[in-house]
């Protein structure tokens, strides 16, 4: 099962023709993902060539690659300036499941497509900004590098890139049922609380990891959701404790201003929840480890 | 960025927000100047506000009112090189006087939690407006704004309703909240905020303060926003850093921190922290604290890496750098060959000990090419706790 992927996940790649989407097109491919077409309306009728022989169509709208593969999910990677419109083109198509890898998506662009597709309805959007998801041996959609662990029963939602690929090579010898990077912008189509209560109803997965970040409220309202919610074990990670008032951190959601958004509030949030939180990333993977371990021998 | 005042000024203007007339000095002659041209429309009167991007300049005397050229030249020129909570002021603003009957509170900003706009408005304004909001929320309005129709008639109808301004002064209020809009939306800004908003005596609106953040990913469609950046005010290594495309912060500690990925980097600091508190044998003990934050990003090349060395390395408060490395995308052995490129290249001049971290794509290749460079001063670590520790404890020993 995993969450928003699977089996069935039939992929296109919005900006597939340009470096980085060559590139990544080749990566999915090479994890199992059925990438089943690509869209730019100058290149429409032509395919590309990747390795092992494989030769993927190009369609000139979104709506024309769906029709035609019955695709269910969309991964774009065209530059920010161009974000906004391949993310409405998609919603407009009502592709169920957008993966907007671009970083650097002005926030009133982010903010007028998520509130365009929320008024729609059909289409969760992941990120912007945001490594994509993926369900190791299954399909990735994305660029979660596929051979860092393999398919196992621990769900895991992060903010950040490059912690998601750290926690994932920690936990390598349990693996994971889905792994999401819903990225470190101000405003992201999907959040933690959407991804645990995906977890929480998913029956492949049996633990959660959740990674945070300064910034926004989002860990706080994730842990009274958890309170309400979530019966099966989370283990969190926040990172930022030293980071200074009104610096950004990298990710432009990352900031601390006065005293909202700072890591130590959604440490005791999350704690006050009940969720087990990490002081290192390691000690994190060690705590799930223990959950893990509990779970089996019992 | 967060503007100056005058700029946010200079920018209602432009969007027609009803101002006051206003105009910079940064000596007490241009000061003179400004206030005979200003003050003419106002009987002399002039108000000399430090341009600082801080809250409480009022509190700290930043703010003076003077009724003549004379006494204006003299406010500026004790308010210039001020300091007002850490900012020295460079700059000061020469308004124009007015008789403030009312002050109000309006603001629209990005509301993360809502994942859309929200505008606060409430007729008591001038005042600290958090702490309004918790002393006395139901003084607040809120209203969401939709990113897609924005604040049109109807939604700052809906606005003047809700803060409960009086009818007779609704007209005026809803073409400034729409004129605010239009700043908000035209200039990318996540957070307009005008404190106080204005009546004056003759009833007329005026936005008397504003503050205005503008979103340094939509400037590919401002050309203009560049001129707005404060690069008086920069740290040199910040500016040497964004000249050269590097995600760099500028910290008080000494151990210089290099990673790829805005959140390992995050993650790094706080695990240097911990090594030099318990190094320090106490909780926020000091020995060894992290430099900076460099975010070398995710498909970093050696390239980008020798540039980060070396700005890390011009940093004379560094004692030791970590190297902390998740391959990803990146791959371990251009991290490694950035490594050894910058340290090659900077010869004689690199003194500084590097503790190295690498781990994911490619990483036996990457620590192949760093133990055969075998460089005196590069420490290759298996762990991320284990090399926060060794280079804490490198810069400690070098205190």
């Amino acid at each position: 099962m995993a969450i928003f992927l699977n089996a069935d996940s039939k992929v296109i790649v919005q900006g597939m023709t340009g470096s980085e989407g060559m590139k990544h097109t080749q990566r999915m491919l090479k994890s199992g993902t059925a990438i089943v077409g690509g869209v730019n309306p100058r290149k429409a009728g032509t395919t590309v060539e990747f390795e092992d022989a494989v030769s993927v169509p190009v369609y000139g709208t979104v709506e024309e690659a769906i029709k035609a593969t019955g695709a269910n999910v969309s991964v774009i990677f065209v530059p920010a300036a161009f974000t906004k419109s391949a993310v409405v083109e998609a919603i407009d198509a009502e592709i169920p499941l957008a993966v907007v890898i671009t970083e650097g998506v002005a926030v009133k662009d982010s903010a007028e497509f998520y509130a365009y597709a929320t008024d729609k309805g059909t289409t969760r959007i992941v990120g912007p900004n945001c490594p994509g998801l993926i369900t190791p041996g299954v399909s990735n959609a994305g660029i979660i590098p596929a051979t860092i662990a393999g398919s196992g029963r621990v769900g895991l939602v992060s903010k950040s890139g490059t912690l998601t690929y750290q926690m994932m090579y920690e936990l390598r010898d349990f693996g994971f049922s889905t792994a999401v990077g819903i990225g470190g912008d101000p405003i992201i189509g999907t959040t933690h609380i959407d991804c645990l209560e995906a977890f929480q109803n998913d029956p492949d997965t049996d633990a959660i990891v959740m990674i945070g970040e300064i910034g926004g409220d989002a860990e706080e309202r994730a842990a009274a959701y958890i309170k309400e919610h979530v019966t099966k074990p989370v283990v969190g990670y926040v990172a930022g404790f030293t980071a200074p008032e009104g610096k950004t951190m990298g990710h432009a959601g990352a900031i601390v201003s006065g005293s909202s958004g700072t890591a130590q509030a959604k440490k005791e949030a999350l704690e006050a929840a009940g969720v087990k939180v990490g002081k290192t990333p390691s000690a994190t993977a060690e705590l799930m480890r223990e959950i893990m371990q509990g779970l089996s021998a019992g | 960025m967060d503007l100056f005042e005058y700029q946010a000024r200079d920018m209602f203007e432009a969007h027609g927000v009803p101002v006051l007339a206003g105009a910079i000095a940064t000596t007490p002659e241009q000061a003179r100047a400004a206030a005979e041209k200003i003050g003419a429309g106002s009987g002399g009167v002039t108000v000399v506000k430090a341009q600082v991007k801080v809250g409480g300049r009022g509190k700290a005397g930043g703010v003076k009112v003077t009724k003549s050229p004379d006494e204006a030249e003299k406010a500026a020129a004790g308010i210039l090189g001020m300091d007002i909570k850490g900012h020295t002021v460079g700059t000061v603003m020469i308004a124009q006087g007015a008789r403030i009957a009312e002050e109000y509170y309006f603001s629209i900003l990005l509301d993360r939690a809502n994942r859309s706009y929200l505008s606060m408005c409430s007729k008591e304004g001038g005042v600290e407006i958090e702490q309004l909001a918790v002393e006395r929320p139901e003084a607040l309005a809120r209203i969401v704004i939709d990113p897609n129709t924005g604040v049109d008639d109807a939604k700052a109808k809906e606005i003047a309703d809700a803060a409960g301004f009086d009818e007779a002064d609704k007209p005026a209020l809803i073409e400034a909240f729409k004129a605010l809009w239009t700043v908000y939306r035209d200039e990318d800004a996540t957070l307009v905020e005008v404190n106080p908003l204005v009546k004056t005596e003759d009833g007329e609106i005026i936005a008397l303060d504003g503050k205005v953040t503008l979103d340094a990913n939509a400037d590919f469609r401002h050309a203009d926003h560049e001129a707005l950046e404060d690069t008086a005010a920069a740290d040199p290594l910040e500016a040497a850093a964004k000249a050269k495309g590097l995600n760099y912060v500028k910290l008080d500690g000494s151990v210089g921190i290099i990673g790829n990925g805005a959140g390992l980097v995050m993650s790094t600091l706080d695990v240097v922290a911990y090594a030099g508190e318990e190094l320090s044998g106490s909780e926020g003990g000091f020995v060894a604290k992290p430099a900076n934050f460099l975010d070398i990003g995710g498909g970093a090349s050696a390239e980008v890496m020798a540039n980060g060395l070396q700005i890390i390395l011009g940093d004379e408060q560094v004692k030791s750098v970590f190297v902390n490395v998740f391959g990803g995308i990146t791959s371990c052995d251009a991290v490694a060959n950035g490594i050894v490129g910058a340290l090659d290249a900077l010869g004689d001049e690199a003194t500084k000990p590097l503790v190295v971290r690498l781990d994911g794509n490619n990483v036996e290749e990457g620590r192949r090419i760093l133990a055969e460079r075998a460089h005196p001063l590069v420490t290759i670590e298996a762990t991320m706790d284990g090399a926060a520790r060794r280079a804490a404890e490198l810069a400690a020993a070098a205190n």
